[in-house]
């Protein structure tokens, strides 16, 4: 039988409480932990064993969700991607805070609703302008493998904001609109099914848009997906340069099939999708 | 609504130094910004200085004599030298890479990740022995044997 082994760490954790504290202050548990345990995992063992006061953010607990985002010994990480030996300081110890950037709610809880509000600011759908939602229906848009690995990378984001906080722009300038919307920004802009080049290049265009970043690249430096959202600002940038100097012009260049995909045929059995609920307008 | 209390978390300008364990790329970006803000307190006492010709010589003589001293000679002369090397020289490879080169393609996220700033990390390198190389050859200028 193998030997689970068994560590002691001491958890350096940043409460705070809005009806109780004027400022944040730190509170220190010790704790033990088998080997392998997550960040994710301690705060759990300091709920169910030490202090069930102590409030985190969670979900998914597989680094899929992008709810437990902390700055954990000082970089921003997901908690539960995180091993706590991977971050031990000064021997034994851990620290975790909120997610700096952000207002806090109450100890490891930040009030993500800027992000959101900035995320759907960059229009984060398809938009054909003029069209309809579906303007064939059984039909799809067509797109080779060369133009989908155009975007690919950036559609893996979680919105898990660990880019927001590693920014040392965002630290400075809350209207920046930050890397992540930013990067979704490109990934749609990149769609050749998307026509809203204008519609976007109004929002992220701006002095407090792409412009504002400046390559210290920490955004992709912390990502837990490997988005890469530095290179997606860069590539941004230079679309609506390039579209400036008018060397190209954004339309949403896919075309769509003539009918359904050959081999895509509904199979006996399978019921038809349910009626749309909502009336179809026309995206602007 | 209730109005709850929170607490605002912001760096400010803590987020451009502190925190620690951060890439390469980042401390550029503050030296960059630093030598930035450097060149144009520079800019400002230097068009100051030449608007004092407007009020003739004595008004220039006495400004120039000022600006004369040890202190600017061997002290501020070198760092506005030094900021407009590496302001200029990171400054060439932000164009480049502002402008979507030499950060590679876009490429599926297969860990372990390698990102744009692997992509375009010799050019900061060599803008960075760029700027060696010239700020030697300056230094000698500023405090070599002729001086």
């Amino acid at each position: 039988m193998s030997e689970t082994r068994i560590l002691e760490v001491v958890y350096r954790v940043r409460r705070f409480h809005p009806e109780k504290d004027e400022k944040p202050y730190w509170q220190e548990y010790t704790i033990q932990v088998e080997k392998g345990a997550t960040v994710l995992d301690g705060l759990h063992r300091i709920r169910e064993t030490t202090d069930p006061t102590l409030s985190y953010r969670y979900s998914c607990r597989m680094g899929v969700c992008g709810s437990c985002g902390m700055l954990i010994s000082g970089k921003p990480r997901l908690a539960c991607n995180t091993q706590i030996e991977e971050v031990l300081i000064q021997g034994n110890l851990v620290t975790v805070a909120p997610l700096p950037n952000f207002d806090v709610v109450k100890d490891l809880v930040p009030d993500l609703a800027p992000l959101f509000e900035k995320h759907r600011a960059v229009r984060p759908h398809i938009l054909r302008e003029g069209d309809a939602l579906d303007p064939e229906p059984g039909t799809e848009w067509l797109q080779t493998p060369q133009e989908l690995d155009r975007y690919v990378q950036f559609t893996y984001c979680i919105r898990c904001g660990l880019c927001m906080v590693a920014c040392p722009t965002f630290a400075t300038d809350p209207e920046y609109l930050g890397p992540m919307p930013l990067a979704q920004a490109y990934r749609y802009i990149a769609d050749s099914r998307d026509g809203g080049f204008e519609t976007r290049r109004e929002i992220a265009g701006t002095a407090h848009g792409a412009y504002r970043c400046h390559y210290a690249g920490e955004c992709s430096n912390v990502c837990p997906k490997g988005v890469d959202p530095a290179r997606a600002i860069q590539l941004l940038k230079r679309e609506f340069v390039l579209s400036y100097l008018k060397v190209i012009r954004h339309r949403g260049k896919a075309s769509r099939s003539e009918g359904p995909i050959a081999g895509a045929e509904r199979k006996a059995g399978v019921p038809e999708a349910p009626a749309y609920t909502i009336e179809q307008k026309p995206l602007t | 609504m209730v109005e709850r209390k929170r607490y605002d978390n912001r760096l400010g300008f803590w987020g451009w130094l502190g925190g620690g364990r951060w890439g390469f790329e980042r401390y550029v970006y503050t030296l960059h910004r630093v030598t930035g803000l450097g060149l144009l307190g520079y800019f400002l006492l230097h068009i100051l200085l030449t608007t004092s010709r407007a009020f003739g010589e004595p008004a220039w003589t006495a400004w120039m004599d000022r600006v004369s001293g040890p202190v600017f000679r061997y002290v501020f002369e070198p760092l506005v030298f030094a900021a407009f090397v590496i302001h200029g020289m990171n400054g060439i490879r932000l164009i480049l890479v502002e402008l979507g080169f030499a950060v590679g393609k876009p490429e599926d996220p297969v860990y372990p990740y390698r990102t744009s700033l692997n992509k375009q990390r010799p050019l900061l390198v060599a803008v960075m022995i760029a700027a060696g190389v010239v700020l030697a050859i300056g230094g000698v200028d500023f405090f070599g044997m002729g001086h």
